[in-house]
């Protein structure tokens, strides 16, 4: 206990709560502009005066009024959710578990979720996407629950090392299970395409299901977040707190799925999110969950919808995947935690 | 003394191993010979060896099936002793050049290359492993620089690590490409990628046969120095071993092993981690027994999952990578999960 006592004192819990007001703040504006710009940006190009036209005085017989509202505003607003969720879902990840390279596409949940689309997609193609949806959080459980089982139970114990070895075979496996299906079942949808995390083909009928689902874990993640910021300082800790350490992480994970889940649904595994937002976050505004996870989620959103923009610009008229955009981005922030992390990994 | 009755009968050992696995292998290519759409049973191919088969029979044979099983074998015995080097070099039984992103390194190369190429016709073969060599060399170069840490050189956790992390954005910057590819390129990157081996002829043969001739040799004449090294670095010191270079010989001749295997026959990754595996538990770890055998277990693999991978649908084929990829990753996690560390 006195070992215990020591640490903590050691590391006095910082928060700057200005910091993060101010975060959110720009990061808002950020989204807002952010939003516009990546409406007015794509093969065709279209400035930000019809971009406004077309959002509050809509006329349908002008081809860029709907391409603005059927095409691009659906996939900027994909973004800046699926954003929001996955750097959310790491963030609570990371804290429930204190583990510092959690993130829902290096642990398999990603892998999982796009495991059992695939099968959906060759079993059951004429299902309404507000179905599919369902089954994208199972299969997000499924994966986490392979990923975390096999290192739990594994010999040593759970080492951070051996969840990301577990999550890198799974998706790999996942990827072979998934090519051999589609060929056998002739899946005609962009797979490698969706796979690598494709937002272009984001569609409001996608965006209005998803999006409730994502604002609603959103919500409940900032009802937890409190907790989470207790258990973050360890198990121990906060059952000696008094805290209902169980009742905490099932709500937590059942956050974590269906935000994963409802973002590969709509745009595919993405990874690296959930990783490099909520470290960059602490860094800035300090370890307090209740802010880490407002600021979490807008700086996901804008990253996502920059990213996105770039995705447009890097090879005009080909679409690049976001998830390659964000990988390129997030190796080599994962290869400077991997150093600088002084606990054993 | 004891010791020498201890090698001699695990030598004897060995010897009846590869024996078996000869056989074997013969047997799976007599096997693999048979299946494919078009159907030749054993007896036609023993004819059209021989030269008495049909005009399609000796052309299905010589030219589309024989070529690529002669492929299979050749990058399976590559890729397993590269893996068997690496997991010896690093000390870590879950290397495997697939994992630790060397893979991805040769196949971003050979990839700008079929990119930026000027004409629209395919890379020659010749090359495709001098740029892989060149791209899986920098890669493993990288990974090394990324992982060592100075005052502690290279922990094998840390090199894992840096290596999975490397492979990652080796293959985004490779998807981020592929997608810009002209429809003739791309189609012949993404089947070479996923290691299906339909496009092999004997060209391709000819380009990979003297990378395995050279440096299979050179690694089973270092067996011995292997074997110091996979203990510990100070007992390999202590036994005179000048560790940094007979060490960087080592992984110069497995990244050799694993570029020109995945230049010629594409990423087929987990061989690396199944052969030596497999190899071990039969004859043990000493490195002159087990390297044989790793190499005939990796060859066995990718002929095997070449033939599944061909046999699995009537109008499709599954590439060799995937097939291995569904067999490996559960033993992978089966490692994972008894390791201690």
């Amino acid at each position: 206990m006195n070992h215990v006592q020591s640490k903590i004192s050691e590391t006095p819990i910082r928060t700057r709560p200005w910091a993060a007001t101010l975060i959110i703040f720009t990061g808002v504006l950020a989204i807002v502009f952010g939003i516009g710009a990546s409406i007015s940006t794509g093969v065709a190009d279209i400035n930000l005066g019809i971009v406004w036209e077309a959002l509050f005085a809509y006329n349908e017989a002008n081809d860029q009024h709907v391409i603005i509202q059927e095409l691009r505003l659906p996939r900027a607003l994909a973004g800046a959710l699926v954003g929001a969720a996955f750097a959310v879902a790491g963030a609570i990840m990371q804290g429930m578990t204190r583990n510092p390279i959690a993130d829902a596409g290096l642990l398999g949940i990603n892998a999982g979720a796009s495991f059992v689309l695939v099968l959906v997609f060759a079993f059951a193609p004429w299902l309404p996407f507000k179905y599919i949806i369902l089954y994208s959080f199972i299969g997000a459980g499924l994966g986490a629950g392979l990923v975390y089982g096999i290192a739990y139970f594994s010999k040593g114990g759970m080492t951070p090392l051996k969840l990301v070895l577990a999550g890198a075979v799974i998706g790999s496996l996942v990827s072979g299970l998934s090519q051999a299906l589609s060929l056998l079942f002739q899946i005609n949808y962009d797979l490698t395409f969706w796979s690598a995390g494709g937002i272009s083909t984001a569609e409001w009928f996608q965006v209005s299901v998803m999006m409730p689902w994502i604002i609603a874990g959103l919500i409940v993640a900032m009802m937890i977040s409190r907790s989470i910021t207790i258990l973050s300082l360890g198990e121990d800790i906060a059952a000696g707190l008094g805290q209902r350490t169980r009742l905490i992480k099932g709500i937590g994970t059942i956050v974590v799925m269906v935000l994963a889940g409802a973002s590969v649904a709509t745009v595919g595994g993405v990874s690296f999110i959930g990783l490099i937002v909520p470290h960059m976050v602490r860094y800035l505004v300090g370890v307090d969950y209740r802010w880490i996870i407002p600021c979490s989620a807008v700086l996901g959103g804008v990253l996502v919808i920059f990213a996105d923009i770039g995705a447009k610009m890097v090879a005009i008229p080909y679409e690049t995947p976001l998830g390659s955009i964000i990988a390129v981005l997030g190796v080599p922030f994962f290869l400077y935690l991997a150093r600088k992390e002084r606990r054993e990994l | 003394m004891i010791e020498d009755i201890f090698n001699l009968r695990q030598r004897n050992r060995s010897i009846k191993l590869i024996i078996g696995f000869a056989i074997l292998l013969i047997v799976g290519f007599i096997i693999s010979l048979n299946i494919g759409r078009y159907s030749i049973t054993p007896p036609e191919v023993l004819q059209t060896l021989i030269g008495q088969g049909s005009k399609s029979q000796s052309f299905v044979l010589f030219q589309l099936r024989l070529p690529r099983m002669i492929i299979a074998v050749l990058m399976g015995a590559g890729l397993a002793v590269s893996g068997a080097v690496l997991q010896g070099v690093s000390r870590n039984g879950l290397s495997d050049p697939g994992i630790l992103g060397i893979n991805s390194g040769a196949g971003l190369a050979v990839l700008m290359f079929i990119a930026f190429y000027p004409s629209t016709s395919l890379a020659p073969p010749f090359l495709m492993p001098i740029l892989a060599l060149l791209g899986a060399g920098l890669t493993a170069l990288l990974i090394y620089m990324l992982s060592y840490k100075k005052g502690q050189g290279i922990s094998p956790v840390r090199l894992l690590l840096t290596g999975i992390a490397v492979g990652a954005g080796l293959s985004a910057v490779s998807i981020i490409l592929t997608l810009q590819l002209n429809p003739q390129n791309l189609e012949f990157v993404v089947t070479w990628q996923l290691g299906s081996l339909w496009s092999s002829d004997w060209e391709y043969v000819l380009a990979l046969l003297p990378w395995l001739v050279i440096l299979l040799p050179i690694v089973y004449w270092k067996s011995s120095v292997l074997n110091m090294l996979s203990m510990s670095e100070h007992i390999a010191g202590s036994l005179g071993v000048s560790m940094n270079r007979e060490r960087l010989i080592l992984i110069a001749a497995a990244v050799g092993l694993a570029a020109s295997s995945v230049a010629i026959g594409g990423g087929i990754g987990f061989v690396g981690l199944l052969g030596p595996h497999i190899a071990r538990r039969l004859v043990g770890p000493q490195h002159q027994f087990m390297l044989p055998i790793a190499a005939a277990v990796g060859s066995l693999l990718v002929l095997m999952g070449d033939t599944i991978g061909r046999s699995f649908m009537e109008y499709t084929e599954l590439p060799a990578g995937v097939v291995i990829s569904l067999l490996g990753g559960p033993y992978f996690i089966y490692l994972l999960f008894h390791s201690k560390k």
